[in-house]
């Protein structure tokens, strides 16, 4: 359980959340049509006869739309349903110029299944959490309303019109803002696994339909909820429940009661307001869509989507932690999302093959180099540095030099620096700059000689038990190096000499 | 099953169908009649029938995901899209502002 707790008056009362997240699903042509799905495009240029409703044209479903639904369902271990059906939601909206969308409420494409998010101390996630997801079903997008382009008239863009959605129906398990906001990271991870869609939040590919309602701490039954619309990012997810959730309980500490409604979220200042005023407008009159037969899936085709599906997140994670023998931080965060893994992937392939070890020896190295030093570095140049030169082969060099001895972890950084910079051969900056840590023993211990014999008095407090002072002779080793000398090779040549 | 008077008038709502009062009052028991005789099917022991979902056996039809693979359900055909438009602007269709 959450500890997020909305203090009233009157008490403490918690918040129980269900999502709807509409993700467009990815594919060329629109769900039934062949009208191109591509963003970006001219107003009405991407319309066909069918997405415009045209008289006597019949919708056809793309193979492709099912397929991803399919496997999104299988990436979240739910049922598969092989027999379901299209059915029509009619409304009146200058968005949809059919007059209903095609959409399945009856018989869902995807049945129960569930998803993991794990603790997050931090953001107030004490343990791991399974949220069941009720069912993903697919359906039509409508077009774009553009209000404020002309005094008298609304603009309508029909290309998003039947351009595929899938919309996935979590159960009211969150209990806090962050619970939904790590709900809604790890669906967009595993559907940027899959394939499904792209997760683009900015580009509207995917937005939330956020259920809140309230209870007194311990009350058993839930509260009457509200429904905020599209909803587009996580922030804003979380935002949105916190304000409805104050909202809701300042109703009903002043005595009122919750409408159950639709809201729509205003970014700008963090609230919700009522949308919809008239209650008939969500009596939709679903009926079977005559158009469509039912949709049924064969052994093959689910045998098919089940062998096309990469590994998973949180299998992923689990590798990372077992096979590879990475820490839980560096295996959550290395797995979040597609870019970052396949980074890393490719980083540790290229490092285990240039040291010529296995990669679970170089495996915690490399995280910490893509977690840590190479993001800051890159950070740190801003505009000065190309990304086009952090080639993994680069970084793998490097990483070489470094797990060699040949460098240290700072030589690392000010190398990888100038090959950003510039692009120039990781080795041959370390040469040409003078950034070669020395490991050759003979000329560390002449050094050490050299240190010992000029604080002899020091040498013999050490001996008489200062133990602190070891770190002392290996900073005037080191300066009398200038900072070149490899520590590991210090310190052992140190501990020999002093004995 | 049966309908009552607003009942339909809501639904005739719904489907923006202006329905007058004199109209009202034919069509209520017009639709209870309909339903009455629909309703006799209930009659018919189904429990050991198949849903039948089309006269026809066939099975649902899927296309392949490619663009405008046939020019008659595909897109890039603005002009013909906005030719009945009653108010066409900068490639968009023009209607009453709509606000909620």
């Amino acid at each position: 359980m959450s500890n997020y707790r909305i203090h009233g008056a009157t008490g403490d009362w918690e918040v129980v959340i269900g999502l709807e997240v509409h993700a467009q699903v990815t594919s060329k042509a629109k769900l039934f049509s062949g009208a191109s799905t591509e963003f970006g495009a001219e107003p009405n240029a991407q319309v066909s006869l069918v997405d415009a409703a045209m008289p006597g044209m019949l919708p056809v479903p793309n193979a492709e739309c099912v397929r991803q639904a399919v496997r999104t369902g299988m990436a979240i271990e739910a049922e598969i349903n092989k027999w379901s059906r299209f059915d029509r939601k009619n409304y009146f909206y200058a968005d949809l110029p059919q007059g209903y969308q095609i959409s399945q409420l009856y018989h869902p494409i995807v049945g129960e299944g569930k998803l993991l998010i794990e603790a997050d101390e931090k953001a107030g996630i004490p343990h791991d959490k399974i949220i069941g997801i009720e069912r993903i079903h697919i359906e039509q997008d409508a077009g774009k309303l553009m209000h404020d382009q002309h005094p008298t008239m609304s603009y309508v863009d029909l290309n998003r019109v039947g351009v595929a959605l899938m919309e996935i129906v979590s159960r009211p398990d969150m209990t806090s803002p962050a619970e939904a906001g790590a709900y809604v990271r790890k669906l967009r991870a595993i559907l940027r696994y899959v394939g499904s869609c792209d997760g683009n939040m900015e580009e509207g590919s995917m937005r939330a339909d956020v259920n809140v309602s309230v209870r007194k701490v311990g009350d058993p039954e839930l509260g009457t909820r509200t429904e905020t619309k599209n909803v587009n990012s996580v922030r804003f997810v979380m935002a949105a429940i916190e304000h409805e959730a104050r909202r809701q309980v300042d109703v009903l500490e002043d005595g009122g009661t919750i409408v159950q409604e639709t809201r729509l979220f205003d970014p700008g200042t963090g609230t919700t307001r009522s949308m919809r005023s008239k209650e008939d407008a969500h009596d939709y009159r679903y009926f079977p869509d005559p158009d469509l037969l039912p949709l049924e899936l064969d052994d093959q085709f689910l045998a098919d989507c089940r062998a096309s599906l990469p590994e998973l997140p949180d299998a992923k994670r689990k590798r990372y932690i077992e096979e590879l023998g990475l820490s839980e931080y560096n295996a959550r965060e290395l797995t979040a999302d597609v870019e970052v893994f396949a980074r890393f992937e490719t980083l540790l392939a290229a490092t285990a093959r240039g040291i010529g070890k296995p990669e679970n020896e170089v495996a915690t190295q490399v995280a910490n180099w893509s977690l840590s030093v190479a993001p800051g570095v890159m950070k740190a140049l801003g505009d000065e540095a190309n990304p086009a030169h952090a080639t993994a082969e680069a970084q793998a060099a490097i990483l070489d030099m470094q797990a060699k001895g040949e460098i240290s972890g700072g030589q690392a950084k000010e190398i990888y620096e100038i090959v950003l910079k510039t692009g120039r051969d990781p080795a041959e900056v370390a040469d040409t700059e003078g950034l070669k840590q020395q490991s050759d023993s003979g000329a560390i211990e002449a050094a050490v000689d050299a240190v010992l014999a000029a604080n002899a008095d020091k040498v013999e407090q050490y001996r008489g038990g200062k133990e602190a002072l070891f770190g002392f002779f290996v900073g005037q080793t080191m300066k009398a190096m200038q900072g070149k000398a490899n520590p590991g090779v210090v310190n052992s040549v140190l501990k020999a000499k002093l004995g | 099953m049966s309908v009552t008077r607003e009942q339909v008038a809501k639904i005739a709502a719904l489907a923006r169908i202006n329905v007058d009062e004199h109209e009202l009052d034919r069509m209520v028991p017009e639709f209870n009649n309909l339903l009455a005789w629909v309703e006799q099917l209930g009659d018919v022991d189904t429990s050991s029938v198949e849903p039948m979902t089309a006269v026809i056996e066939q099975k649902l039809r899927l296309r392949a995901d490619v663009v405008d693979a046939d020019p008659l359900t595909g897109g890039g055909r603005r002009d013909a899209i906005l030719a009945n438009a009653p108010a066409a602007e900068h490639g968009f269709f023009g209607v009453p502002k709509v606000i909620e």
